[in-house]
């Protein structure tokens, strides 16, 4: 009887691995975390945009310089109130389609209507003209290539939509064309052969998306995918030993900032701002939390944001007498038990911040233990993110700790004038307003002529940094993990684009 | 006698069922999203565009767009009149059909669910008998000690020792995803060890009490061989209670399921009920409790119809 069940274990066992498909090694496979579960741009354009099944407008290169894209020019008119695209002849959705300006101007619709970067632009109208794209504006605003160039304005065909005009198919006009699709996990691509540029040389590519960083750095390493974005710092530090991948790690205009709630009593005096981002000792967090010690924020905006970051202006240091004596000089007096006492109120504060990005919680931790050396008390809430926009909403919040990303269009203009603009905004400023720095935005965002600007974007970098509306923590690196055998590499600071078209296999 | 009537009665009465837990499925699930503290237009919003794109105008959009600001009662109501005509509406977040986004979860779900009960009865089976024929034995302590341990380790850690040893140490299987049968076998594998090891010691108590009845020592007594005994009774008795206990498994199965398929960047059910309660998304949300309340109730239906198989006195009754 033991025998035979022996044997039957053994057999099993013997049958158990099926044989792997022998995976042709022209594909790729991209693994990242974020899960692609909507057919809708305004949802998953992101995704969309970097696995290049749709295409904007307007393109952008690494730098963020804008590049024709199904728009082969565009300009303004001399009173900068309406602005005329050109499209491109001889584009074919996936599905056959022409791609035409009531096709471009029936998608792009829909993205202004929608939530996102256009319905935040002051645009008045948007129709097709001949073959050209026609948008009416309220008042002049040289950042509309730019959005156009973002995720929520890519155009998808007529045909992508249902009767009821939900979006359920992807189709678009890139040189990659959808395959399968099986939310929320995975996209399979096939090349687009009749694309009207340059037809990529890899056949077919395929997006997997793991929630775990364990997952993803696993991935990577066993060369189940080729390329892996977004790596923890352990499994960073690991494949950095595997021969078979290369990691990479590139300065992206994402910043982990510290939202002040300045219209609270506790908070209303910049001093007391100061004293805050006196006591946070950015090089800590960067070593020991991200590991890239180079990327604690010296200032807001970071080096990868080219025109808007100043070296001119001196790094926020780490002093924790300088925070001491800013708070005294407030009349903030330790009590009993070290933390600070003020017309019989406590210094005790709540700290919003969410999981989704690993690293926030603990940062939210670091900085508890950091501001209790100079007597400020943090209660920490790890939650939903929407509870920062509903904190600034009905004016809860105290501070939040979130990551922005001040390139969401090419052109940082737009991201800022919301969060600093007037009024200040759910993911920047609040309680704070400063005409200099809100007239100073407007100019800017009235011209595209970067000799124009940069005098008024100093000026805007100068007042946030002495100011601090928000508090600048650390910068982030995008991290990558690529197959050795992989050619063409580009990884887009902007992460606009995987870059599949370009990649190639090595002989 | 006739086995037609108490069979339709099973039936019946399991249909029956099957109502009632919808309709309790529905409501329940539906004053929990409500009970939950923050904004639903916030936390939609969020989980629709993202922390990069999301912020109150969008919420404000979404409020309107499915008409959150009306009173709970009406779309509580809307809700039950659209499933009486069998529709669950669209997802919140995704705006797809919640019933497509169900069918094709659902199906990685119970494949996955399949392979892990496979997985757990090749282990388990072999095991509990060899540790039930002689209790007390070699066998039967070491692989309670092997069981304990292993149902000690959390699923994720014991998904990631498996990747670590048969996908990037000996390249076997897959790391993750779900492009064919091979990407099938290490999460079962994960979520089968888990099953197994709790089951083996059901197999183990089973056949130890059937080895040790009387009409056992009688089928002895008249002469049947060691073999033939435990093939014909032992084994056939044994299974009741086990058949039994692999229904009851299931609870662990939709709890190991959400982390093995996050795990293993598998599009299940489980997963996506998770997303689906954080996002606020109240359609999804009741679309995928109904149907594992059902799914539930069919087991059941299963077990019951598999243990009249087995066992001939529930026939009879």
């Amino acid at each position: 009887m033991i025998r035979r069940l022996c044997a039957a274990i053994f057999f099993s066992a013997l049958f158990l691995p099926l044989p792997s498909l022998a995976e042709e090694k022209s594909r790729v496979t991209i693994a990242s975390p974020w899960e692609v579960s909507s057919f809708d741009t305004a949802v998953s354009g992101f995704a969309i945009q970097a696995l290049e099944i749709m295409e904007n407008l307007v393109d952008a290169d690494e730098t963020g310089a804008l590049q024709p894209g199904l728009a082969t020019a565009w300009s303004a008119s001399d009173d900068g109130l309406t602005w005329t695209f050109q499209l491109r002849d001889g584009v074919t959705f996936h599905d056959g389609t022409a791609f035409d300006s009531a096709a471009a101007a029936q998608s792009l619709t829909r993205s202004w209507q929608k939530p996102g970067v256009l319905a935040k632009a002051p645009v008045t109208g948007v129709s097709a003209k001949g073959d050209a794209v026609v948008f009416t504006l309220e008042r002049p605003f040289a950042a509309l290539p730019a959005i156009l160039a973002h995720a929520t304005t890519i155009i998808q065909a007529p045909s992508a939509l249902d009767a009821d005009g939900q979006p359920s198919a992807l189709i678009g006009t890139g040189p990659f064309k959808v395959e399968r699709f099986t939310p929320p996990q995975s996209i399979d691509l096939l090349r687009n052969d009749s694309y009207w540029g340059a037809v990529p040389k890899i056949p077919a590519a395929s997006y997997l998306a793991a929630g775990r960083a364990e997952t993803r750095a696993l991935l990577a390493e066993s060369g189940d995918a080729d390329m892996v974005f977004t790596l923890d710092p352990s499994g960073f530090a690991r494949l950095e030993n595997v021969d078979s991948v290369k990691t990479l790690a590139v300065p992206i205009p994402r910043v982990v900032t510290l939202k002040v709630n300045a219209a609270h009593r506790f908070f209303s005096d910049p001093r007391a701002r100061q004293a805050l981002s006196l006591a946070i000792n950015r090089d800590g967090i960067a070593t020991a939390i991200t590991r890239f010690p180079e990327a604690a924020a010296g200032q807001l905006f970071p080096p990868a944001l080219s025109g808007w970051h100043d070296p001119s202006l001196p790094r926020l240091g780490y002093d924790v007498e300088a925070a001491k004596g800013l708070l005294a000089e407030l009349g903030w007096t330790a009590g009993d038990d070290g933390i600070l006492v003020k017309d019989g109120e406590r210094f005790s504060i709540l700290l919003r911040t969410f999981p989704d990005r690993p690293e926030l919680p603990l940062m939210a931790a670091a900085l508890q233990d950091q501001w209790r050396e100079i007597g400020v008390e943090l209660q920490v809430s790890v939650a939903s993110y929407s509870e920062i926009p509903a904190g600034h909403q009905d004016g809860t919040l105290h501070v939040a700790l979130y990551a922005r990303n001040y390139a969401l269009t090419p052109d940082p203009i737009g991201t800022v004038l919301q969060d600093f603009g007037p009024g200040g905004g759910d993911w920047g400023a609040m309680g704070w307003e400063n005409t200099e720095v809100a007239d100073a935005l407007t100019a800017i965002s009235a011209t595209g002529d970067q000799a124009l600007r940069s005098k008024d974007i100093a000026k805007v970098a100068r007042i946030l940094h002495d100011e601090l509306p928000v508090i600048p923590i650390v910068w982030y690196q995008h991290t990558v993990a690529v197959a050795s055998g992989l050619q063409g590499v580009v990884i887009d600071p902007l992460q606009r684009s995987y870059g599949l078209s370009k990649l190639s296999w090595s002989e | 006698m006739t086995t037609a009537r108490p069979f339709l009665t099973i039936l019946a009465q399991r249909a029956l069922q099957a109502l009632i837990v919808a309709f309790i499925v529905g409501i329940v699930s539906f004053a929990m999203m409500q009970a939950l503290p923050g904004d639903a237009a916030y936390r939609i919003a969020a989980g629709r565009y993202g922390y990069d794109m999301m912020d109150a105008a969008a919420a404000e959009a979404v409020r309107v767009e499915l008409g959150l600001d009306r009173h709970w009662i009406v779309q509580l109501f809307d809700w039950l009149g659209a499933l009486a005509q069998f529709d669950l509406g669209r997802s919140l977040v995704y705006g797809s059909p919640v019933i497509d986004e169900i069918s094709v979860q659902l199906g990685y779900s119970l494949l996955l669910a399949a392979g892990a009960v496979i997985a757990s009865l090749l282990i388990a089976v072999p095991v509990g008998i060899a540790a039930g024929l002689k209790p007390g034995g070699l066998v039967d302590r070491v692989t309670l000690a092997i069981s304990i341990f292993v149902r000690a380790i959390p699923a994720f850690a014991l998904g990631v020792v498996l990747v670590l040893a048969f996908a990037v140490q000996l390249k076997l299987f897959p790391v993750a995803g779900f492009r064919g049968l091979e990407h099938l076998v290490l999460p079962s594998l994960t979520l089968g060890l888990g099953l197994a090891a709790v089951s083996n010691r059901v197999v183990r108590d089973a056949v130890a009490d059937a080895m040790a009845a009387e009409w056992q020592l009688f089928a002895r007594t008249k002469g049947l061989s060691a073999r033939l005994s435990v093939l014909r009774h032992v084994l056939r008795n044994a299974s009741l209670p086990v058949v039994t206990y692999v229904g009851v498994q299931m609870a662990y199965l939709i709890e190991g399921v959400v982390i093995v398929e996050t795990v293993f960047a598998w599009p299940g059910i489980g997963h996506a009920l998770v997303h689906a309660i954080f996002a606020r998304d109240v359609a999804m949300v009741q679309g995928t409790a109904l149907t594992l309340g059902l799914i539930y109730v069919a087991l059941n239906l299963v077990i019951d119809l598999a243990c009249r198989g087995i066992d001939p006195r529930t026939r009879s009754a």
